[in-house]
């Protein structure tokens, strides 16, 4: 089996992920280029894990999963919140952590 | 026997544990008075039996010392290494002031319970009187300069914790900040004066310790017993330990203290500042007596300065009003004759007055605060008078006391006066103008103290009609009458051969001081008929005195009130205490408080280590100015900071 395709996609999808956090504004895009870039790098364990015949690669993923579930409950929590507070999910607008 | 000596100095320690600790819970005053005496009443028990027992041995066997536990040890292997044990020494001296701390220190805590009776800090006064009584017998009993400077140093804390033991009253300590002073500016005045001293006592110990490699009594004093007299290092010695002992007992130039410590407590000033603690720096030079011996130099300032505190303190005496001060200064006088006698190498006169002034000196002080606790806190004697209907106990027993102090045949002040008297104009270190001033101090004193005694016991009442004055209770007249009974007695220790008597205390004390009378080769005298008329006019300038007093403050006191007039001028330099407080206050208070705050306080203090601080935490603070800026709070921000840095050890690990 070939195992490129799978890790080129994997990377493509992580840095568009990677991008998406680092310059959109909207909480809920930052929030959802998470969410890819944890299933790119879901996508590249499966494949390891196939390409080398482990089954331990898949396993992870389901911790994965299961993490980002729960963070996914966590995270529209917190948005939520801070619209309700600010009346705005722009990020440059939420700047008081710092001194 | 010997190996019950540590059990002299544990009990009080026991005392002022168990009290300092749990006292303040203890509700019963009783309870609290009973342990507080109870453990000095132990001493004095374990020190009379140790003391009987040393009567029977004979005069070379009477020395013992017991090693507790080695407290400091630098064992290097060379001569320099010091090795201080915690070590108590019995022998004749040491017995006797062991036996006049813990005697004498017992009846004033009986008196105590009488006294302090309702004082909500009973128990604190208690658990310090048991401290002080610990710490003055550790100064009595060592066996090496250390121990004995612990012991010295504890007693003058003791000492400023009780004179400031009513740390919220007003004191007037006289001239200096009229109006604004407390108790614990006499007691903080105390300490300090008593540093300058203490100084001198650590300085000496450094010499002592060069000189002899030890601090060791009876290394030291052997060690110097085989040198020969005039060498200036003895000199240096002898007058930085005398530096010491003008501190702790008030003598010139550091007396002033002991006024103001008039502050504490009446029996505190009975036990402190009159029996025990300010006669260590006598016990000191007493004990030192070897190598005093070896600086004849110094021991003429010793004879110079208590001759002239003896008669400068008389004289104050004599216009003061406070009962107290009067006494007071009169303490300062008596420890003048104490030092007169040091310097003059009469060392068994000097502690033998040192016996008998423990005697009197208590039992007047004790009477004092009698009349004060009669007299609801009041303590001037121009508003007294009359007091001996309403007081006899304290009446007849004061009577007793000044006719001891006065030195009047045959109370014990007179036998122990007149042999420091008589040594002062005969020894071949004393001369006739010691004499002279010694002789006027006794004149001097027998009216100052029939002065207190006919102002308060005696004329008509010049108090108002709102105090009713009435006899102490019987915890508080009990001490007076057994320290009255021994006022009169105490002298017949020291007769002197001259008047048929055996003089036992110096035979007794003879061992101790044989080493510095051999270095100082005195001609032994024989019985003078010198030695009678000096005594004789002794005797009448003290009942001169006496009748002085009388006459002027019981029948014709307008003289006193014309004396006063006339002479004004000499009136007011004695009641103002020559301006001494003054004079030392522009000298080195004033000059010192300025130095302090212009230059240590707001100079060093305030710019230079608060600068030192403050200004580097204004540096980082300046620094912080221009980082923080990269912290701007926007989250994406500092994700791409570390996106950065994780693309940089990416590339760093494919090309390295």
């Amino acid at each position: 089996m070939d195992i490129q395709p799978y890790l080129l996609l994997s990377a493509i999808t992580f840095t568009i992920g990677v991008v998406g956090v680092l310059a959109r504004r909207n909480a809920i895009i930052v929030f959802m280029s998470i969410e890819l870039m944890l299933n790119s790098v879901n996508l590249s364990l499966v494949a390891f894990s196939a390409f080398l015949g482990d089954v331990t690669g898949q396993m992870l993923v389901f911790f994965v999963m299961t993490v980002a579930a729960a963070e996914a409950a966590v995270g529209l929590a917190i948005i939520i919140a801070l619209f309700r507070n600010k009346q705005t999910v722009n990020l440059d607008d939420i700047n008081i952590l710092k001194w | 026997m010997f190996s019950y000596t540590p059990l002299i100095v544990l009990f009080p320690l026991l005392g002022f544990i168990f009290l300092g600790l749990i006292g303040w819970r203890l509700k019963s005053e009783k309870l609290i008075g009973i342990i507080g005496s109870g453990t000095v009443g132990l001493s004095f028990l374990v020190a009379a039996m140790l003391f009987f027992q040393m009567l029977g041995l004979q005069p070379e066997d009477r020395k013992h010392a017991v090693e507790l536990f080695t407290w400091i040890s630098t064992f290097t292997g060379t001569p320099s290494s010091l090795t201080v044990p915690v070590a108590y020494q019995i022998d004749q001296l040491s017995i006797l002031m062991t036996l006049i701390v813990t005697g004498v220190g017992f009846l004033i805590h009986v008196y105590s319970i009488g006294y302090m009776h309702g004082d909500p800090g009973f128990w604190r006064f208690f658990a310090y009187l048991n401290l002080f009584i610990f710490a003055m017998l550790n100064l009595v009993l060592a066996d090496n300069f250390l121990l004995m400077f612990l012991g010295w140093e504890g007693v003058g804390l003791c000492s400023y914790l009780l004179i400031g033991f009513w740390y919220d009253r007003k004191f007037d300590t006289g001239g200096y900040k009229p109006g604004t002073a407390t108790t614990s500016d006499a007691a903080k005045k105390a300490f300090i004066v008593n540093r300058i001293g203490d100084f001198g006592f650590l300085l000496a110990m450094f010499l002592i310790f060069i000189h002899f490699g030890s601090l060791n009594f009876d290394a030291v004093f052997g060690r110097a017993a085989v040198l020969t007299p005039g060498s200036s290092t003895m000199v240096w010695i002898t007058l930085l330990l005398f530096l010491g002992a003008t501190g702790k007992s008030a003598q010139i130039p550091l007396f002033i203290w002991l006024p103001d410590a008039m502050a504490g407590p009446t029996p505190v000033s009975a036990l402190i500042h009159a029996a025990t603690m300010v006669t260590a720096g006598v016990y000191m030079v007493a004990r030192c007596s070897v190598l005093y011996a070896l600086a004849p130099a110094a021991m003429q300032v010793v004879a110079i300065i208590g001759a002239l505190t003896a008669i400068l303190a008389a004289t104050i005496g004599l216009v003061q009003n406070d009962i107290k001060k009067v006494l007071a200064y009169s303490t300062v006088s008596q420890l003048g004759y104490m030092f007169l006698g040091m310097g003059v190498a009469a060392f068994s006169a000097g502690i033998f007055h040192l016996l008998t002034h423990a005697f009197f000196k208590a039992l007047l002080f004790l009477g004092s605060g009698a009349v004060i606790h009669a007299m609801h806190s009041e303590q001037d004697i121009q508003k007294m008078g009359g007091l001996k209907h309403h007081l006899p106990t304290t009446y007849k027993t004061f009577v007793v006391g000044a006719i001891a102090i006065a030195g009047i045949f045959p109370f014990s002040g007179f036998f122990s006066k007149d042999e420091i008297l008589w040594k002062a104009f005969s020894s071949d270190y004393g001369s006739v103008f010691l004499w002279i001033f010694g002789v006027l101090g006794a004149g001097l004193t027998a009216f100052y103290m029939f002065r207190l005694v006919s102002l308060t016991f005696e004329g008509e009442p010049r108090y108002g009609h709102e105090i009713h004055p009435h006899e102490a209770p019987p915890t508080m007249t009990i001490p007076l009458i057994i320290l009255a009974f021994l006022s009169v007695v105490g002298g017949f220790v020291g007769i002197p051969e001259s008047l048929l008597g055996g003089n036992a205390i110096e035979h007794w004390l003879e061992p101790v001081f044989a080493p510095a009378y051999v270095k100082l080769r005195l001609a032994s005298h024989g019985v003078e008929i010198t030695e009678y008329v000096l005594m004789v006019l002794s005797l009448g300038i003290a009942l001169a005195g006496i009748y002085a007093a009388r006459l002027v403050y019981l029948r014709r006191i307008e003289l006193a009130e014309g004396w006063k007039a006339k002479y004004a001028r000499i009136y007011n330099l004695l009641f103002n205490k020559y301006y001494v407080d003054e004079a030392y206050d522009k000298a080195f208070v004033s000059s010192t408080v300025k130095v302090s705050e212009g230059l240590l306080w707001k100079g060093v203090d305030v710019s230079l280590i608060d600068g030192a601080v403050n200004g580097s935490a204004k540096l980082i603070a300046l620094a912080a100015q221009g980082i923080r800026r990269a912290q701007t709070g926007i989250a994406q921000q500092y994700a791409t900071v570390f996106v950065g840095g994780i693309l940089v050890v990416l590339i760093w690990l494919m090309f390295k």
